[in-house]
């Protein structure tokens, strides 16, 4: 049992497990921490997110909320509120140049040209006093100097692009006058207007009807096709992640604690708290299973235990779980669980 | 838009008729008898008496006097004194003094209360953010009395006394706008610090709005994202405020008008009480009145504008 | 977002710790939980603001010198035989702290008593506008319908007048002007807004889960009015009358200084500044001195509503 554990060779950084042979990823997070300063105290929200991800592949990035999955994005794009968050390790690589070493000047000439986000409350996050065509139009006028005519024009066919019905119509509207699912193609149209080589979507169907969901997940896929741009799909939904995802990181508690390709992952999860979300939705491949909800609460980021900090909900919990955090154990070429107890989960056999 | 605009404009209606019907009751209440004071300590003769009587409706009941001044008003007739003086003409010279008044606080306040509140809402938290409120918390607390005086001296006499230059002219309206500089500033204290506040919050709280963070993650520039994207947005309270308090300003500048000498309707309205001119005092209080809706109506349709969220409800 | 995350790390101790806390005495006991915990919250912030000990100690003070103002000054300004018109208009000096006004009296003495008619125009206004405007708010927040409808349309009318001018007005009907007249003329024009914030916050109130609950319970409407909803809907009542207390006493001297407040031989602030006008730029003490105080004492009581609406309200801090 103690052989598992094994020493560092068998830990690797996620980016590495990827299938293609080595090259330079489009995006490489590497031990990245962030920090909150709050009344209570420091908030512990990301503590050593290592993933990578190719052009053209869609990485899906899962938790509930407050494991530090969109915090990562904000980062990511540098969008983090500073103060109260602050970075402080880690590196964001960027077709190879650190993001994190950027001026903000430098860091802004990336964000919305070359890594674009999208958000979960369309609604929200369109600006209400802005016609739509203004708001799209807005990244033709600022980055590329474009004029106001031109600007629409371009609207125009990416408002046709992201297939809202006549477009050239509704140009003057303003985003309170779109349903959700419009709203959030208007978001897409915007994001990836100037053909960004990464788009980060943070939770983009969660406020949406079931039917519309489908839809614009279709509506990304199809865009990526088309682009080759790389994707970074947040979310704790993991019926989105099937179809959408080649590969996918789940995270806990501010941590990756299992990676793998998507079907990898949901023919076996090698991680307790993966084991534990694919039990907790009804799937059509298990019919008639029970389903199990995770029981007991979310870490609390101000106070992490020192050991695993999903041992308290673990089911495969021992002795050593509350005193030694699992590194990332290396399962296969493309695969990853942070569980002392991985194989035992893999066989699904319980400690 | 238009239903809007229409159902804004009905809701005019009663509240003009409900001030200006409480006005009257009031000033019907005033007091002593109205023609007795015409002619001081002499009798007014019968015959005049009986003339007056029946051209003001002084025997009729209260509400019909309230109908004959509501005609009136309607044909733009605000009546005329007892010594038959028309009230209008009483009125314009010294609503215009106001309103010189009430214009130059309003400027004074947007410049300063919007500059000090953008200034003060992106230092949020520092120390210059702590300073602009503790001017707030002053400005707000010193009474007009008080600030009225303390600035003329300081401001008027011994920056005249100092440096032989009249900066600040302070007596009465005889120095074109440069009469207006001192009185304005302390006429819009109060409303300079709680526009300082309203524009602070407001502009923190739209900087931490999602649409700003969007504004963010497209890789605009801060200047823009301030701005453009925020600023709009938080231009919405800060208008409606300004606007409506235009009316407020002009209806309350009685103590400032008296301690700078300025002739305006305040000061009409003090004389008129104390002469018992009651058809001056209705004039001018429903004037007020008048101005003050005007200005909430137009703040509501300005508010119609700039958010189109209410435009298209 | 990006603070949702540290603010859900924190408070399922805090919160389960709290509801132990109040589940011990059953029924009753725990629904007025909320409320008292909101005070309870709000009092150990407050007792440590700086704005808040600055207030209290300065509104302290004054009240004392209202109470008693024999504990500041063996003068007595009342009576006429201390004023000596040939020291009219005297600097400060050991006998006269603040020097002398027109008439020769003593300045600081007619300061200190001063502040007895302001203080009680603003607390008896600030009482009377609490209760009228406060009940009439509750009552109209909670019924709703032709009631509410009324009464809102009063207020807007009231909204519309000018209020110096409203109150000079009211203080014309009567032939004096006493502590009582402009109390009356002042909470006349401000009942409407202690009724407008009244109502609001009742409305909010009432669409409560726990008044809700209450409500399905079968609790009568004044149980659910003065029980349930009062003391959740009370609070920024309570800032607002705080902060009115200090804008009351700033009026009353406007109006006493305008001469149809407060009538000599009656001592205010306001008349003292109306009296010292005169020969102001030559003899600034007799104006400056109770113009001072009475900012003072504005002042603490603005900082005193400001200081408990950032307790009772930590959203905007």
């Amino acid at each position: 049992m103690t052989g598992i554990t094994g020493g560092t060779p068998s830990v690797l950084p996620a980016w590495e497990g990827g299938a293609a042979p080595r090259r330079e990823p489009l995006l490489a997070v590497e031990d990245l921490h962030v920090e909150f300063a709050t009344r209570q105290g420091v908030v512990q929200a990301v503590n050593g997110v290592d993933y990578a991800l190719e052009a053209g592949q869609t990485l899906a990035v899962l938790g509930e909320s407050g494991s530090g999955k969109s915090v990562t994005a904000q980062a990511i794009m540098g969008i983090l509120d500073t103060p109260p968050a602050r970075v402080t390790r880690g590196r964001i690589l960027f077709r190879g140049t650190d993001l994190l070493g950027l001026s903000e000047e430098n860091r802004a000439r990336v964000r919305g040209r070359r890594i674009a986000m999208i958000f979960q409350d369309a609604l929200s996050a369109l600006n209400p006093v802005f016609t739509v065509g203004w708001q799209i139009g807005e990244m033709f006028r600022v980055h590329q100097g474009a004029s106001r005519r031109e600007a629409e024009r371009r609207a125009v066919e990416l408002m046709d692009r992201v297939r809202i019905p006549g477009a050239a119509r509704r140009l003057h509207d303003y985003p309170h006058q779109f349903s959700g699912g419009m709203r959030q193609r208007i978001m897409i149209a915007m994001a990836v207007a100037l053909e960004p080589e990464l788009l980060i979507a943070d939770e983009p169907t969660t406020a949406l009807d079931v039917t519309v969901q489908a839809q614009i997940m279709e509506l990304l896929a199809e865009i990526q096709r088309e682009s080759g741009m790389g994707m970074i799909l947040i979310t704790h939904d993991l019926g989105v992640v099937a179809d959408a995802a080649d590969r996918i990181a789940v995270m806990y508690g501010g941590r990756i604690v299992e990676h793998a390709l998507v079907h990898d992952a949901y023919r076996a999860p090698a991680h307790p708290y993966t084991r534990g979300l694919l039990d907790s939705i009804p799937r059509v491949d298990r019919k008639g299973r029970e389903l199990h909800a995770i029981t007991g609460q979310p870490p609390n980021l101000l106070d992490l235990p020192p050991g695993c900090s999903f041992a308290p909900r673990c089911p495969y919990r021992q002795g050593d779980c509350a005193v030694e955090a699992p590194p990332l154990h290396r399962i296969g070429p493309t695969r990853g669980s942070a569980c002392h107890y991985w194989r035992e989960v893999l066989d699904g056999s319980h400690g | 838009m238009g239903r809007y605009v229409i159902r804004r404009l009905l809701q005019v209606i009663p509240v003009l008729l409900g001030a200006t019907l409480l006005i009257f009751f009031v000033v019907f209440a005033l007091p002593g008898d109205p023609i007795a004071s015409l002619s001081g300590d002499k009798r007014t003769p019968p015959h005049i008496a009986a003339e007056l009587t029946a051209r003001y409706h002084l025997d009729d009941p209260f509400l019909v006097q309230y109908g004959h001044y509501l005609a009136g008003l309607l044909r733009g007739d605000f009546g005329e004194t007892f010594s038959g003086v028309r009230v209008s003409e009483i009125v314009a010279g010294r609503f215009q003094i106001s309103l010189n008044l009430a214009l130059t606080a309003l400027v004074m306040e947007a410049v300063i209360g919007v500059g000090l509140g953008f200034y003060a809402a992106l230092r949020r938290g520092r120390a210059q953010d702590t300073l602009v409120l503790a001017a707030t918390l002053l400005l707000i607390s010193v009474p007009t009395l008080v600030t009225g005086f303390v600035l003329q001296l300081l401001l008027g006499v011994e920056l005249r006394r100092s440096t032989g230059i009249d900066f600040f002219p302070i007596s009465g309206a005889f120095d074109g706008w440069r009469s207006y500089l001192l009185p304005g500033f302390v006429l819009a204290g109060t409303s300079i610090a709680y526009l300082t506040r309203l524009t602070r919050t407001t502009l923190a709280e739209v900087l931490r709005a999602d649409y700003v963070r969007t504004a963010v993650a497209k890789g605009l520039p801060r200047r823009r994202i301030v701005g453009r994207h925020a600023l709009r947005n938080a231009l919405v309270p800060v208008v409606t405020y300004l606007g409506a308090d235009l009316g407020t300003l002009m209806g309350s500048a009685v103590i400032t008008e008296t301690i700078f000498n300025l002739p305006g309707l305040g000061q009409e309205l003090f004389r008129s009480i104390y002469e018992r001119q009651q058809p001056v005092v209705v004039g001018i209080v429903t004037l007020l009145v008048l101005v003050y809706v005007l200005a909430n109506l137009v703040v509501d349709l300005l508010y119609a504008v700039l958010d189109p969220r209410i435009r298209y409800e | 977002m990006s603070s949702a995350a540290p603010a859900k790390g924190a408070p399922p101790n805090t919160r389960r710790a709290r509801h132990a806390r109040s589940s011990r005495p059953p029924g009753r006991g725990a629904r007025t939980a909320r409320p008292a915990g909101l005070w309870r919250d709000a009092w150990h912030d407050l007792r440590r603001r700086p704005l808040f000990a600055v207030s209290a100690v300065l509104i302290a003070v004054i009240l004392v010198m209202a109470a008693a103002p024999g504990l500041f000054t063996s003068v007595d300004p009342y009576d006429a035989a201390g004023c000596v018109l040939g020291e009219a208009r005297g600097g400060p000096s050991a006998a006269h702290w603040f020097g002398t006004d027109n008439q020769g009296c003593d300045t600081y003495a007619r300061t200190v008593y001063g502040a007895r008619n302001s203080v009680l125009v603003g607390l008896s206004t600030t009482v009377l506008t609490a209760l009228a405007g406060g009940l009439l708010g509750l009552v109209a927040g909670f019924r709703g319908g032709w009631l509410d409808a009324v009464l809102s349309r009063v207020t807007e009318v009231f909204f519309a007048i000018p209020s110096v001018l409203g109150a000079l007005l009211i203080l014309s009907v009567f032939r004096t002007g006493t502590v009582w007249t402009v109390t009356l003329a002042l909470a006349v024009l401000a009942w409407p807004m202690t009724f407008r914030i009244m109502r609001a916050s009742v409305i909010t109130a009432r669409g409560q889960d726990y008044v809700v609950a209450a409500r399905g319970l079968g609790a009568s409407a004044g149980r659910l009015m003065f029980r349930h909803i009062l003391p959740n809907a009370i609070a920024p009542l309570i800032v607002v009358s705080t902060i009115n207390l200090g804008v009351f006493i700033a009026a009353e001297a406007g109006l006493s200084f305008l001469g149809l407040g407060v009538q000599s031989p009656d001592i205010t602030w306001g008349l003292m500044i109306a009296d010292a006008r005169a020969r102001f730029h030559e003899a600034a003490g007799p104006l400056l001195f109770p113009a001072g105080l009475l900012s003072v004492t504005v002042l603490a009581f603005i900082m005193l509503g400001d200081a408990v609406r950032d307790a009772l309200d930590p959203k905007l801090r």
